[in-house]
């Protein structure tokens, strides 16, 4: 068996955990239906539903503390990890909810990779980085060609090939995060949750992350989470724009408009869509 | 181009610089206390010691002629017991400052408690573990008689509670963020901690175990109630009777003659020597491995 086969035969196998219903059209990946998350008592986050599309970008747009960020690390179960953190409703993931009684988050999250808001290597090699994953995984055979792989897919291969024993502390901080790109991307997720992935970046490395996006997403389904409109504009098939609602005392983030980019950003529905990406509030 | 008039800059005042001479120097007053307090004592000790740290301290075992008394059983039983106080206390330490820090959910009360009573038992004298020693592990359950591996278990419980306490703050200063990378790659909770956590914070808990096992090296009080006997004129083993360098120094320093007193000032430096190294060799460690974020 040639690696390729190996790698493909491994991803197979990973999509036989979450396998497809019929029902359901081919092109939804996530369906989410009435989601409220709480820390606690009162909801960060309530009656959110939303579909997200295969080989698209999707933009999670709003003001501070509108629950965006709560809302992407939905699709891959990081809320768990938050202790008292509940969900209410459901995710579903090509048919099947994510939050079944019988489903283990750490499949999911192989599945569906992160990029965080702030680039966060391991203090090990470069190589090591990328490694990470599939070594966890057990998927040893081919480890190179993957390694590299995933780095090229990341588009630092070229920059990083002659020092892939180096530390990854030791590259800059739009490298670091095309790392952890790559690092995803060695895993063969299908879809990868990007929360704020460049506000830490400079406006060069920024530029290359986004173009980034737009070759991942013909082979993978990309959700980002930005606080900069200019980039859910530039990069994002699909946005969706929170907002705060104070009404019930607390500050309960909820989804106000989802619709093609294009039109949350020429002609929003929504008053508050519209004074926020004219920069009359927010 | 002309500058613009502002606000006159004023000259220092004498007065401040006054109050300010005046707190340096008691700063260093307060220094100058403990250093010259350390320093006499280190001077006298090598000015005694010196003539007498020689192979004869180094190889011969105790005597009652100074002339040719050495420390050897007692070096060799201080090595070993440091070596059964690291092979205890590290995996047991970490293992315990791991449940604390990655599993352990600090709402339980029962979490809480162990933390405070993890506090409180670094905090106890070494004597009260002495006689829990005696108790338990010479006579009662365990039973092993006045022996080295008593020994060992004691200062092992001794030092554990430090041990935990610097190893849960090498835990602590890994950031969750390297945690979070990992598990949002599809490791499990275990992988994160072995493969990630685990080596970031290894030098911080190499540091923290050896600054214990230096205070563990100079424990006197819990041996002597264990017998850690005084005079031993063969090479320790595991399951015999032992003593330990700061035994050894207490005997001498007790003695009628001269002689034995400078034996003891030289088995001092060796025990100087050793307790240096160790904590040379800690921050050697911390300043080779420091991660940087």
């Amino acid at each position: 068996m040639s690696e390729m086969e190996a790698a493909v035969a491994e991803k197979k196998t990973a999509l036989d955990v979450a396998p497809r219903t019929a029902d359901v059209p081919r092109d939804v990946v996530f369906d989410v239906r009435d989601l409220t998350v709480r820390y606690g008592g009162n909801p960060a986050l309530a009656g959110v539903s939303l579909e997200i599309h295969e080989h698209a970008v999707t933009a999670f747009i709003g003001p501070s503390g509108c629950g965006k960020s709560t809302f992407i690390r939905c699709f891959n179960r990081m809320n768990d990890l938050i202790p008292g953190a509940g969900v209410e409703g459901s995710v579903l993931y090509r048919g099947q909810d994510l939050y079944g009684r019988d489903v283990d988050p750490v499949t999911v999250r192989q599945l569906i990779g992160m990029v965080f808001q702030k680039p966060n290597p391991f203090p090990k090699s470069i190589y090591d980085n990328v490694a990470f994953g599939p070594r966890v995984l057990g998927w040893k055979r081919g480890l190179d060609e993957r390694v590299e792989r995933a780095l090229r897919q990341a588009a630092l291969w070229d920059e990083v090939k002659d020092r892939l024993k180096e530390s990854a502390l030791s590259l800059s901080g739009g490298q670091q995060q095309r790392l952890c790109i790559a690092r995803a991307l060695a895993v063969e997720p299908e879809v990868i949750l990007m929360d704020e992935p460049a506000s830490a970046l400079d406006p060069i490395s920024t530029a290359r992350i986004e173009d980034l996006m737009a070759e991942l997403k013909r082979d993978y389904t990309i959700v980002i989470v930005t606080h900069n409109m200019q980039q859910a504009a530039r990069v994002a098939d699909m946005t969706a724009f929170f907002s705060v609602d104070v009404s019930s005392g607390g500050r309960t983030g909820v989804l106000v408009e989802y619709d093609r980019t294009e039109a949350i950003f020429t002609k929003p529905r929504d008053r508050r869509t519209e004074d926020y990406v004219t920069g009359r509030f927010g | 181009m002309s500058s613009v008039a502002g606000p006159a800059l004023r000259p220092r005042r004498p007065r401040g610089r006054v109050v300010g001479w005046a707190f340096l120097a008691y700063l260093v007053l307060s220094l100058a206390v403990g250093f010259a307090t350390l320093g006499a004592l280190l001077f006298d000790v090598f000015r005694r010691g010196l003539p007498f740290l020689d192979r004869a301290l180094l190889f011969e075992v105790p005597s009652v002629d100074p002339d040719i008394a050495g420390a050897r059983p007692a070096i060799l039983g201080t090595i070993y017991l440091m070596g059964i106080v690291f092979a205890l206390a590290v995996p047991l330490g970490v293992g315990a400052a791991l449940y604390l820090e990655e599993y352990a959910d600090r709402e339980r009360w029962w979490n809480r408690l162990l933390e405070v009573n993890i506090q409180n038992l670094a905090a106890v004298p070494s004597i009260i573990y002495g006689i829990l020693g005696l108790a338990f592990i010479v006579r009662g359950p365990v039973g092993l008689g006045f022996v080295l591996l008593s020994g060992g278990l004691i200062l092992t419980l001794l030092v554990l509670p430090v041990v935990i306490i610097a190893a849960r703050e090498a835990v602590r200063a890994v950031p969750s963020s390297i945690r979070e990378g990992g598990l949002a790659l599809g490791a499990t909770q275990w992988q994160v901690i072995w493969r990630s956590v685990l080596p970031a914070a290894l030098p911080g808990m190499a540091t923290g175990t050896i600054l214990a096992l230096s205070r563990a090296i100079g424990e006197t009080a819990p041996l002597l109630l264990i017998g850690g006997l005084t005079y031993v004129a063969f090479n320790p083993t595991l399951l015999g009777p032992f003593t330990a360098l700061p035994i050894q120094i207490f005997n001498w320093t007790a003695q009628p003659q001269e002689q034995f007193r400078l034996l003891a000032a030289a088995a001092i430096i060796l025990l100087l020597a050793l307790l240096l190294s160790m904590n040379a060799l800690a921050i050697w460690l911390r300043n080779r491995y420091q991660k940087r974020w």
